[in-house]
């Protein structure tokens, strides 16, 4: 049953309005914005609930607005949008409150809310978009809206940060846009999941399209930080903390990861993309991207830093997935789209936490930390251990589904990555939860913590104990109905369906 | 000729602005304003009701005092010349309420001048007369009244620089009216008319009509800025006052581009060839590097944005290489007319707002610092947070971001070129994107860095913040009625037509 509805809209609205109004505010209605800003956030999450629920019954939802001339804007439900909308929600209402407790008392927080609600509209937008053109429309409109959180702070850093991020962003949004107006006159307006468009069209135009792919991938790889287009993003990390968690785990990068996974399962489809040989270029490159950010990461002693190589690492791991053709490596890709979002954005909020409530910025100075913050630094090792692939915890699903696959397909090398990648991962995450846990604090810790008060406040604790355990739950639930894995391999077994 | 509908608003459109701006000269400072407000409500409102006039009747024409051409003068609004007209009014009206709250503004505000409102009405009428006109001389002198006004404006603040500008912008302006006239004589004296329909049917093609195109494409050239003849724009247009750059850059070097465009498209067909399509194309491709690059270099706020007028002057040649289509191509198989046209009316439109918008909150960082240079705007978005989002939007439509109007103009300029197989086009647009954002981002990043030193801004009327604000959003709610722009358009006249080229052993060469 197909009928146009408002719903897909409404979810977007749910941010846009608030990051409007919050624009017109003054800088004293604090009230009133966090009550905005909230409320957006709640309601955001419930209409996607709503829409979940609706969408598991069978009733589809689509959004279909001619903008002019050909331009049509599109949005659509499906599996994998309603995915990663759901991860945006989530995510974008935990790291609200953990901005509020964040900023608080800081300058310009009217400027910094609003942005970050426009941040999240296009995030969403990117998610429910239903043609490509859509699509572009929001992915430019997630640079625009991230660039002033990327420059908050106002230091010659930051605003140096913001000139790469930008120089990098805007190039790779003028190339995608040339692969869209490309794309848009040998095929039209492409539907996502039109992949016969594409399949009929490959043995008329098999050069044309091909350049296309490779422009196409070139243009969304800079937000997916594949080497070699990835130095904006360790940049950026001058960025306050928020930002740099709701970024590194959803917004930008997964923006990026995203497109790749729709250019490819949606757009050119499995089937010409595997015929072309486009992925064997893919797979090299998110292979190459896996283990050179993993190398630079074990070099960073500034903590975000080595968290921002770790990303570069962590998202290729989505390319490398949707490079490998198989239901089991599509499953492992998808599911880390989520996986890697609450697992990175709880080392972000960690690495926060103990900045904002002790100013340590680097990981030499993290000596016994673990016993001043054992929550935070607790839902820490959690996220760690996943992201090395240690069991039970989520990253570990992710990395054995992609390995299962790859032996599947008799891709052995990507084993030998992925090994090698969770050694990496284990010498760079592993002497932090040593130091943190085992190192003997450089104070006393009985001087520095009162008993009965929490370890910092409530507002920057709650979302990292919150991610950390959602972290582990979708692993140690992983075979649940509703679990994010349960949802991959639904989507992914969808993609190879006859 | 006599199917179509007589009406007295194109003569009107000429008529009302002569007439109030006269009136004007006869009161004192003040009332020169006030007439010179009311005139400029008038003519939009007149030019609103034209334009409807025209989206129901069809082309309308007016017979000047009974005397049917050759003799008298027709005036000729198709449906081209109606969205020029209205975009000039919509543009125009805001400036006019720019300016007259701007002029007046005490202290901070550059003093009253009288003399703008009636120059202005002047050169409202010429600017609607060049658009009605169906005549060589016809358009001559609307270029001419267009040129001197545009020039005594562009002195008005009475400041050497700008003095030294406007000389350079009068000998441009003479160079390119004589050039023009010189073309027009030719053609007078080969085929003894002047009428642009007539010319279009009777004009040969030989050495007299191909040299008449090129000293007219010549002057023309000029008159817009085109590249290289673009050397006397920047200085003029960053030297005048704020509501005379934005009137000068958003509507004054669009009435060149208009008349060759028509002459191309409607008259010289014979003679121009796929090479002349794509020299020009050249031209403008240079034109959006350089001045884009230029743009970038420039450290004070009002030269950026007169370079980047070059820049985006540049796109609107390079939908010229695209209506002249490759020998043995017909104007019916050729489906990226219509897309190089759109592309072409959208990035006037959308440059008029966004460039409007852009001149004017310029004046008004004039206003609150005392100088443009750029160092200075640190922390704008803390102290003119209205003024920085109309920069922001306006700026974000000159690159052509989506969903603005200069995103439109892109995608329709791109889609052309890939459809013709013109694909070496393609990177000078995306470079000129690149280059646009360098510049735009630059301001930006300055807006956004925290102050040096506190209180280096006065406060300027919101109100002026506000029209500013509203020409940036303009450039992006125009895209909005583009099905029925493009739809309008499409109903007559020359939109969407293109130049098929002779081939070989044809009328013109082998004989």
């Amino acid at each position: 049953m197909e009928t146009t509805s408002v719903l897909p809209l409404l979810i977007l609205v749910s941010s846009l309005i608030p990051g409007t109004l919050i624009l017109l505010l003054r800088e004293e209605q604090v009230a009133l914005r966090t009550f905005l800003n909230l409320s957006g956030a709640v309601a955001k999450v419930g209409l996607i609930a709503w829409v979940f629920v609706g969408y598991l019954r069978g009733q589809e939802y689509t959004f279909f607005f001619r903008l002019a001339l050909d331009l049509t804007f599109s949005l659509r439900v499906d599996q994998l949008g309603l995915f990663f909308a759901a991860l945006s929600a989530v995510l974008w209402l935990v790291t609200t409150l953990y901005a509020i407790g964040y900023l608080e008392g800081g300058k310009h927080r009217r400027r910094f809310f609003a942005f970050f609600s426009l941040c999240v509209t296009a995030s969403t937008g990117i998610a429910l978009s239903g043609n490509v053109l859509t699509f572009f429309i929001f992915y430019e409109f997630l640079t625009l809206s991230t660039y002033p959180l990327v420059v908050h702070r106002g230091t010659d850093k930051a605003v140096e940060a913001g000139r790469t991020y930008l120089w990098y962003t805007i190039g790779g949004g003028t190339v995608l846009f040339l692969g869209v107006v490309g794309l848009f006159v040998l095929a039209g307006p492409i539907y996502f999941g039109q992949t016969e468009i594409i399949a009929d069209l490959i043995s008329v135009y098999p050069t044309q399209l091909s350049i296309l792919f490779f422009i196409l991938l070139t243009g969304l790889a800079v937000k997916a930080a594949i080497f070699p287009l990835h130095g904006w993003l360790p940049v950026s990390m001058v960025a306050p903390a928020p930002v740099s968690a709701l970024l590194h785990a959803v917004a930008v990068v997964k923006a990026g990861a995203f497109g790749i996974v729709r250019l490819v399962y949606d757009v050119y489809g499995i089937g010409v993309a595997e015929h072309m040989n486009y992925l064997n270029v893919l797979a090299v490159f998110a292979a190459f991207t896996i283990i050179y950010g993993s190398l630079r990461a074990l070099f960073q002693d500034d903590f975000k830093k080595r968290l921002a190589y770790s990303t570069v690492s962590q998202l290729s791991y989505i390319a490398l997935g949707v490079a490998i053709p198989g239901v089991l490596t599509s499953t492992g890709a998808i599911v880390h789209l989520v996986h890697q979002g609450i697992m990175k954005i709880t080392m972000f909020f960690a690495a926060g936490n103990v900045a904002e409530t002790y100013g340590y910025k680097n990981i030499s100075q993290l000596n016994g930390i673990g016993r001043r913050m054992p929550f935070t630094m607790g839902a820490f090792t959690i996220a760690a251990f996943g992201m090395i692939g240690l069991p039970p915890v989520a990253g570990f699903i992710s990395k054995w589904y992609l390995g299962l696959g790859a032996v599947e397909t008799g891709s052995y090398w990507v084993v030998f990555v992925l090994l090698a990648s969770s050694a990496l991962n284990a010498a760079y995450f592993l002497p932090i939860v040593y130091r943190a846990w085992f190192y003997e604090p450089e104070y006393e810790v009985s001087r520095l913590r009162s008993s009965g008060r929490l370890e910092t406040q409530a507002l920057l604790l709650i979302p990292v104990v919150v991610t950390g355990l959602l972290s582990l739950a979708a692993g140690v639930f992983a075979a649940a109905g509703g679990s994010p894995l349960s949802i991959a391999r639904e989507i992914a077994e969808k993609l190879y369906m006859p | 000729m006599t199917d179509l509908l007589t009406s007295p608003y194109p003569a009107l459109l000429v008529g009302l602005p002569v007439l109030l701006a006269t009136l004007s000269l006869f009161f004192r400072t003040r009332g020169k304003a006030l007439v010179g407000l009311l005139g400029c409500l008038l003519t939009a409102g007149l030019a609103i009701v034209a334009f409807i006039e025209v989206a129901q009747h069809g082309t309308v024409i007016h017979i000047l005092g009974g005397w049917e051409p050759p003799l008298g003068i027709m005036l000729r609004m198709d449906s081209l010349a109606a969205v020029f007209i209205g975009m000039t009014a919509v543009v125009g009206v805001f400036i006019s309420l720019y300016a007259w709250q701007y002029f007046r503004a005490d202290e901070s505000g550059p003093g009253e001048f009288p003399l703008f409102w009636p120059l202005w009405l002047f050169l409202w009428a010429g600017l609607n007369g060049l658009f009605l006109s169906n005549d060589l001389f016809n358009l001559f002198v609307t270029i001419e009244v267009i040129g001197i006004c545009a020039v005594a404006l562009a002195v008005l603040s009475g400041k050497t620089t700008a003095m030294f500008a406007g000389l350079r912008y009068l000998l441009a302006a003479i160079t390119g009216s004589m050039a023009y006239l010189f073309g027009v004589a030719l053609i007078y004296g080969s085929t003894g008319t002047l009428d642009l329909g007539l010319l279009g049917q009777v004009l040969e093609p030989g050495t007299t009509t191909t040299f008449a195109l090129l000293v007219i494409t010549f002057g023309l050239m000029v008159k817009m800025a085109g590249f290289p003849f673009h050397f006397w724009l920047p200085p003029a247009h960053s030297a005048a006052l704020a509501p005379v750059s934005a009137l000068l850059s958003a509507l004054v070097v669009k009435g060149a581009f208009y008349i060759l465009l028509r002459l191309w498209m409607e008259v010289f067909g014979v003679s121009i060839t796929y090479a002349a399509g794509q020299l020009i194309g050249l031209a403008g491709a240079i034109a959006v590097i350089w001045g884009s690059w230029q743009a970038f270099m420039q450290t004070s706020l009002k030269l950026i944005v007169a370079h980047s007028s070059v820049a985006q002057l540049g796109y609107l040649l390079m939908i010229f290489p695209l209506l002249i289509l490759a020998p043995g191509v017909t104007a019916d198989s050729a489906d990226w007319l219509s897309p190089a046209w759109t592309a072409g009316i959208f990035q006037v439109i959308a440059h008029a707002f966004a460039k409007a918008s852009f001149f004017l909150s310029a004046g008004l960082i004039i206003m609150a610092l005392g100088h443009d240079r750029i160092e200075s705007l640190r922390d704008l978005v803390g102290n003119m947070r209205i003024t920085a989002m109309a920069i922001g939007l306006a700026g974000v439509s000159l690159i052509g971001l989506p969903p603005s109007g200069g995103f439109m103009a892109k995608w329709m300029l791109l889609k052309g070129i890939f459809l013709s197989g013109q694909w070496w086009w393609a990177p000078v647009v995306l470079a000129g994107s690149l280059l646009t954002a360098g510049y735009v981002f630059m301001l930006l990043r300055l807006a956004f860095a925290p102050a040096r030193e506190m209180g280096t801004f006065k406060p300027v009327p919101k109100s002026l913040e506000i029209v500013a604000l509203i020409l940036a959003l303009g450039s992006f709610l125009i895209v909005f009625p583009a099905d029925y722009m493009i739809q309008f358009l499409e109903s007559t006249g020359v939109f969407g037509s293109g130049i098929e080229s002779i081939v070989e052993g044809g009328a013109y060469g082998n004989d």
